[in-house]
């Protein structure tokens, strides 16, 4: 592992591609954007992660061109693109719809944009032919897009956007209209095109599976603004807020109060119960409301009280969803509250330990959970 | 058993409304004129049995289809006809794709209202509408009057009973036979595709130009057929807006049915007509075929 892990955001020095400062987007009252400022550094997969309507797909048209900029400023490669119409970008986008030409063959949509530039045809050629290859479309190069099949028309897209070898790619959804298998074969296809072509992605997607898997960074949005910033295991480890905990994969939030103990806190969640404790360099403050995060895969679940564990909560099995490899207990404590816990079925279905109505106690290190402001 | 019946029916229709029809307008562009009821002859008398059917058919000939070519009227009159139908269909799809485009572009809520205001006019009577065009266009009606009192002109400016009136009649009464294919063409249009043309390095023009009018093609074309077929053999608005000068194949028919009262004549001339339609009815059927398949994904 002498490879140096890409992750140009933490570099001074480096430049970004594309700079948002102070994006505002209104459309009459409604605020899409919100003062957003932010970086994304060329070569960079970023995915545009959030529920529909929180603003990702504005963002996203905004660098394309197809909407103007409220106020603030988007740079791309230092220049800025206010005025700038979506033909004059050095920027193309892949369509949620594909948006492919009913009336041209596949090699003629791919050659679509390379035409406009006006040039010469043999050049032309060649360069479809290589993104044919690159796609593997060759077989159907002379087919009408309605004679391909979804995954093959998603394929043609992709081809066609980066025909004209842009400095930066959008991809809107480009995967949604695919089914989950051919979505998963897709995304490391994906993943393997921009690093063979070196071009800067954006993706916007609310499928948070999809944007852990391809992004180098993950920006979760809500009501136009960006809640946090990170590589995917930032975002699934190290949640800025209860928001994109919750969002990003399944959680237990457990609401308390902190009281600083130690290198953390200790959080008191319900009378007569003894404190979490969990480890944390957040800072809030001596004596706070705070809610604990906790992923159930990081819960272990037995049925005699653990001697070792940093914290322990007794609970009763109230439902069992049985996932094939892994199943998720969902337990009441005592006050009510529920939590997840999760464990991989390592033994047959028939000889599993814990069933239903169960008194069973559940875990956690003091590293597992983390201390978010409620 | 059920399937026959359900095919029977349309062809039944046909056979009675169309295919009978036909045949009789054309054994009696075979017939001669006489001075009749009905104005020729022979007329079929199957009293006399086998050898009044013999003497029936050995009286038909297809000198009413010789005389149409030695008279060059009849010639000059399909030639002349094909002119003006194929000149007001230009002028129709001229004036008809911007107006299909605007609807197209318009806001949602207001499509049917403008959809509704291209159809209005269907509620007046065909007959009236063309009449109402003699008082704007003559001499004394309200275009010149509209026209001599802004001061533009000051010599009525002589349109009815012109070529030019007849092309107003016929752009004016067909414009919404081309307005509605095409508008349905262009309503399907994926807005993401002009999109995506621009985004490839399209201006709005070139984006137009590529993408909106190959996709509507279908559009333009079953119009363009649904304004030719029928001007083709308007009667109609060449007899009320035409002049003297004003040479249309359908005027020329009902002449020769009613003020000659030339029915063998007149029914030959139907008869070529009706020929001479079949090859564009024919290129718009396969136009819509063509559409159908291109669809059926």
């Amino acid at each position: 592992m002498a490879e140096t892990a890409f992750a140009p955001w933490n570099d001074e020095s480096a430049t970004p591609l594309i700079q948002f400062k102070n994006v505002t987007k209104r459309y009459g009252d409604f605020v899409a954007i919100d003062n957003l400022t932010q970086d994304i550094y060329a070569e960079e997969f970023f995915a545009l992660l959030g529920p529909s309507g929180c603003g990702k797909t504005t963002m996203m048209r905004m660098l394309g061109g197809f909407e103007t900029v409220t106020e603030g400023q988007i740079l791309i490669a230092g220049q800025d693109m206010n005025n700038v119409p979506p033909n004059k970008r050095a920027v193309n986008m892949m369509f949620q719809s594909y948006a492919l030409f009913p009336h041209l063959t596949i090699s003629e949509n791919i050659a679509f944009g390379l035409k406009r530039e006006g040039k010469p045809k043999p050049e032309i050629d060649a360069r479809v032919d290589e993104m044919l290859r690159l796609t593997r479309l060759e077989k159907f190069a002379k087919r009408k897009p309605h004679q391909i099949s979804g995954g093959q028309r998603q394929r043609v897209a992709l081809a066609r956007s980066l025909a004209k070898a842009p400095k930066l790619l959008l991809l809107d959804e480009p995967l949604g209209a695919l089914d989950k298998k051919l979505r998963q074969d897709t995304q490391f296809e994906l993943m393997d095109i921009q690093e063979k072509t070196g071009t800067t992605f954006v993706i916007v997607t609310h499928d948070q599976e999809e944007a852990m898997t391809v992004a180098s960074r993950v920006a979760v949005m809500d009501e136009g603004q960006i809640i946090q910033v990170a590589t995917p295991a930032d975002i699934y480890e190290r949640p800025n807020s209860v928001y994109v905990a919750d969002f990003i994969g399944d959680v237990n939030i457990i609401n308390g109060h902190a009281t600083r103990a130690g290198d953390g806190y200790d959080v008191t969640y319900a009378e007569g119960t003894a404190p979490l404790h969990a480890k944390t360099s957040n800072d809030l403050g001596n004596s706070a409301k705070c809610a604990l995060a906790i992923r159930p895969e990081k819960v272990s679940i037995t049925a005699q009280k653990p001697s070792k564990a940093a914290n322990t909560v007794k609970g009763k099995i109230i439902d069992i969803a049985y996932l094939g490899n892994l199943s998720t207990y969902h337990v009441e404590l005592a006050n009510g509250q529920m939590m997840k816990a999760q464990a991989a079925n390592t033994r047959r279905l028939e000889r599993r330990a814990f069933t239903w109505e169960d008194s069973v106690w559940l875990s956690w290190t003091d590293t597992a959970a983390i201390v978010l402001e409620a | 058993m059920r399937r026959f019946t359900l095919i029977a029916v349309p062809y039944f229709w046909l056979l009675v409304l169309f295919l009978v029809p036909f045949i009789i307008v054309f054994k009696i562009s075979l017939s001669d004129t006489a001075l009749a009821i009905p104005p020729y002859t022979p007329t079929l008398d199957l009293n006399s049995g086998w050898e009044g059917i013999k003497g029936f058919f050995a009286d038909l000939d297809w000198e009413n289809f010789t005389f149409l070519t030695t008279d060059d009227l009849y010639w000059k009159a399909y030639l002349s006809s094909l002119q003006i139908a194929a000149i007001s269909t230009l002028f129709t799809l001229l004036i008809g794709y911007p107006i299909a485009y605007a609807m197209a572009q318009s806001a949602d809520e207001w499509r049917p209202t403008l959809m509704m205001l291209i159809i209005l006019p269907f509620w007046t009577s065909f007959l009236i509408r063309v009449y109402s065009w003699m008082g704007i266009l003559s001499n004394e009606g309200f275009l010149n009057q509209f026209l001599m009192w802004t001061g533009l002109i000051s010599e009525p400016l002589v349109i009815l009973n012109t070529n030019t009136a007849v092309y107003i009649g016929i752009v004016y009464t067909y414009l919404p036979f081309m307005i509605l294919p095409i508008y349905a063409a262009l309503e399907k249009l994926d807005a993401s595709l002009l999109e995506a043309a621009e985004d490839l390095g399209c201006s709005r023009l070139t984006a137009f130009w590529l993408v909106t009018i190959p996709l509507s093609k279908q559009g333009i074309i079953a119009g363009c057929f649904l304004v030719f077929i029928p001007a083709l053999g308007e009667f109609v608005i060449p007899s009320l807006l035409g002049g003297s000068k004003t040479l249309m194949i359908g005027k020329v028919l009902w002449e020769e049915f009613f003020s000659n009262r030339d029915w063998p004549v007149a029914s030959a001339v139907a008869v070529i007509l009706l020929l001479i339609l079949i090859i564009p009815i024919v290129l718009f059927q396969r136009n819509e075929q063509k559409q159908r398949e291109a669809e059926g994904q």
